[in-house]
């Protein structure tokens, strides 16, 4: 490129050659001057752990029923105040919490294992095989992904179920279909990567050396191109919560009494006029959570992928 | 220009047929069997539920299905809703002006954002002002349109009373009066879906300028002694669009999926709302039409930044 601009603030251009930078440690330096990106990293941090390990110290049971405290607004005794049948939210949000971030996480796995294996056979073979594959990706990327999600889940959810529990089978069923819809990117970024770095010089030298087509990849390419996939996969696990407590919202995700922060929304809706809290702090936790997550990512793609800015 | 237009409409033809076939595999794989409540029924005999299914085609080879459903939609034969006893075609014509009305306004803001503030952002890079645009773009993103919705209908129509947040369509007034109502029952679902499509196409269009204006065709405008306006507008801006308009196509499936959530909370009677109410009401037909109508929209809207990005980038050429 012709101009100076850079793409991030922390992409130099030449960065100043001191003693040997590892990899690691030259990507960690980057990632410490995105100060929202580390700020974020300590608040997800600690979101996680209370998620983890909060009901062991608030010790209220999710489903403590108690009819003298219904719609109450914060106190000490409900930091987050309680809903219509008076159960503490504290604790529900807690619980939810777990779900979201496993959802979460999980759905991102399916998503990146997918996007990694179809973008590796498509950067690796050339002709046909490669087509049909963009082919498929593209054809995945102008389904109607919401449309999709509620009608797969209307028509399989009661089979499922059947076979391995509601909440197991919710569970299953969403993160399969969530991680199913989210892997075009990564297979795209994928491909490019394998499309750039097969012709490279280390590679020639490995096939040269007379390495096998699968150690060639497993060894000098997928290593070297896993960068963005991180910074991808990051972003996902956002867009997967974002997904599952769209559905629990509409009220078509995990089943009534499992209190996942987007069901929480779900029932708190109609009482907003007198008990706003109910609503406000499941809220909150989702777009602290999807916030703070983003921002990572944004540090993540300065320090692992600094020329790309989208 | 026509026959690139009609080149790219024949190309959208495989896609449609992808998804359709994709549409049909999901629901040839589903479990359940629409004869099993007449398995359960004693007062028909095994022979007469086999001779409704022969005579209904259920027992055919799956290719055979796909294609007889494939021409009746072709045929807009889309079947009878379970529920309300209306053809589904009828009920889908009528829910569509709302959530077309809805999701083409909020584009509109959306992109009355994110073109002003992306370009002056990527023209001051790392100035306060692009570093607070940064920030609340990547809060109006990472907000949920369902959290927001309800916190604009907390603070509209319940703390200030300004807004209401159930959408009618039977205003009964005329002339003036009827358009004030519409207008600001349709101001907080526009802004929901606008303000968050506004925040990550606002990050697009940064960047996107971004990457042209240090470009050397650009400091070649500005040494000819144009003055700067001219300059973004005519050789940044519209090549820093081309980039933009792909991204913005391939943010029509959340677009819509937006809309859904939006049309939930306010109760829009639009497509969305349908789709939701016939999944709760276990009304199929329905479901498969209006996902398919999703589809078909995306596809058109594909279609439409194809021919923009025909018109805005001049070395793709027409014949």
């Amino acid at each position: 490129m012709a101009g100076s601009t850079l793409a991030s603030p922390t992409a130099e251009i030449a960065a100043v050659r001191r003693a040997p930078v590892t990899p690691g440690r030259e990507a960690w330096r980057r990632f410490r001057k995105h100060r929202m990106a580390v700020a974020s990293a300590v608040v997800l941090s600690l979101m996680i752990l209370a998620v983890l390990f909060g009901h062991f110290f608030w010790t209220l049971a999710i489903d403590d029923i108690d009819f003298s405290a219904r719609l109450q607004h914060p106190s000490w005794a409900h930091p987050f105040g309680t809903d219509d049948l008076g159960q503490d939210i504290l604790a529900r949000v807690l619980y939810g919490g777990r779900i979201s971030l496993a959802v979460g996480f999980a759905a991102m796995a399916v998503a990146v294992l997918v996007g990694v294996t179809v973008g590796s056979i498509a950067g690796m073979s050339r002709g046909f095989v490669d087509t049909a594959l963009m082919w498929l990706t593209d054809l995945f990327l102008s389904l109607p992904q919401l449309p999709l999600l509620l009608l797969i889940i209307y028509l399989f959810r009661d089979a499922l179920t059947k076979v391995v529990g509601v909440e197991m089978g919710v569970f299953i069923l969403i993160v399969a279909v969530i991680g199913g819809f989210r892997w075009m990117p990564v297979a795209r970024l994928v491909r490019a990567q394998f499309f750039s770095l097969r012709e490279k010089e280390f590679v020639e030298a490995a096939r040269a050396l007379g390495a096998s087509r699968t150690r060639i990849v497993m060894q000098h390419i997928l290593p070297n191109s896993l960068g963005p996939v991180i910074v991808a996969g990051t972003i996902d696990v956002a867009a997967a919560i974002i997904a599952e407590s769209t559905l629990s919202f509409l009220g078509l995700g995990f089943p009534p009494d499992t209190p996942t922060w987007g069901r929480l929304l779900f029932d708190a809706k109609d009482n907003l006029d007198f008990a706003p809290h109910w609503a406000i702090f499941p809220g909150l936790m989702i777009f602290l959570t999807v916030l703070t997550i983003n921002f990572v990512g944004d540090g993540l793609r300065d320090a692992l992928d600094p020329r790309r800015v989208v | 220009m026509a026959q690139y237009i009609l080149r790219r409409l024949l190309i959208a033809i495989p896609s449609l047929l992808g998804i359709s076939v994709i549409l049909f595999t999901v629901l040839a794989l589903a479990p359940g069997d629409p004869f099993e409540e007449l398995a359960t029924n004693p007062a028909i005999p095994p022979d007469v539920r086999a001779a409704l299914r022969a005579s209904l085609g259920i027992d055919d080879p799956v290719h055979i299905r796909y294609f007889r459903w494939l021409t009746a939609m072709l045929q807009g034969n889309w079947g009878f809703s379970f529920v309300s006893r209306v053809d589904v075609d009828q009920l889908i014509l009528q829910r569509l002006p709302a959530t077309l009305l809805v999701i083409g306004t909020s584009q509109i803001l959306a992109l009355a954002i994110a073109l002003p503030v992306g370009v002056f952002a990527a023209t001051r890079p790392y100035s306060v002002f692009d570093q607070v645009a940064n920030t609340l773009a990547f809060i109006g993103f990472s907000l949920p349109t369902f959290f927001t919705g309800l916190l604009m209908i907390l603070l509209f129509s319940v703390t200030l009373g300004w807004l209401p947040f159930v959408y009618r369509t039977d205003i009964d007034a005329t002339g003036w009066r009827w358009w004030w109502e519409h207008l600001r029952q349709t101001i907080m679902p526009v802004l929901v879906l606008g303000l968050f499509q506004g925040a990550s196409w606002t990050r697009f269009v940064r960047s996107a300028v971004l990457d042209v204006i240090r470009l050397d065709h650009v400091t070649t405008a500005r040494s000819k002694g144009l003055p700067e306006s001219r300059v973004t507008m005519r050789h940044v801006v519209r090549n820093a669009l081309i980039p933009v308009v792909t991204l913005v196509a391939l943010q029509m499936p959340a677009v819509f999926g937006g809309a859904i959530v939006t049309e939930q909370i306010f109760r829009i009677p639009g497509i969305g709302s349908l789709l939701i109410s016939a999944i709760l009401a276990n009304d199929t037909p329905v479901i498969m039409a209006v996902t398919f109508v999703f589809a078909c929209l995306v596809i058109f809207f594909n279609l439409l930044a194809d021919v923009l990005y025909g018109w805005l980038d001049p070395r793709i050429s027409y014949s």
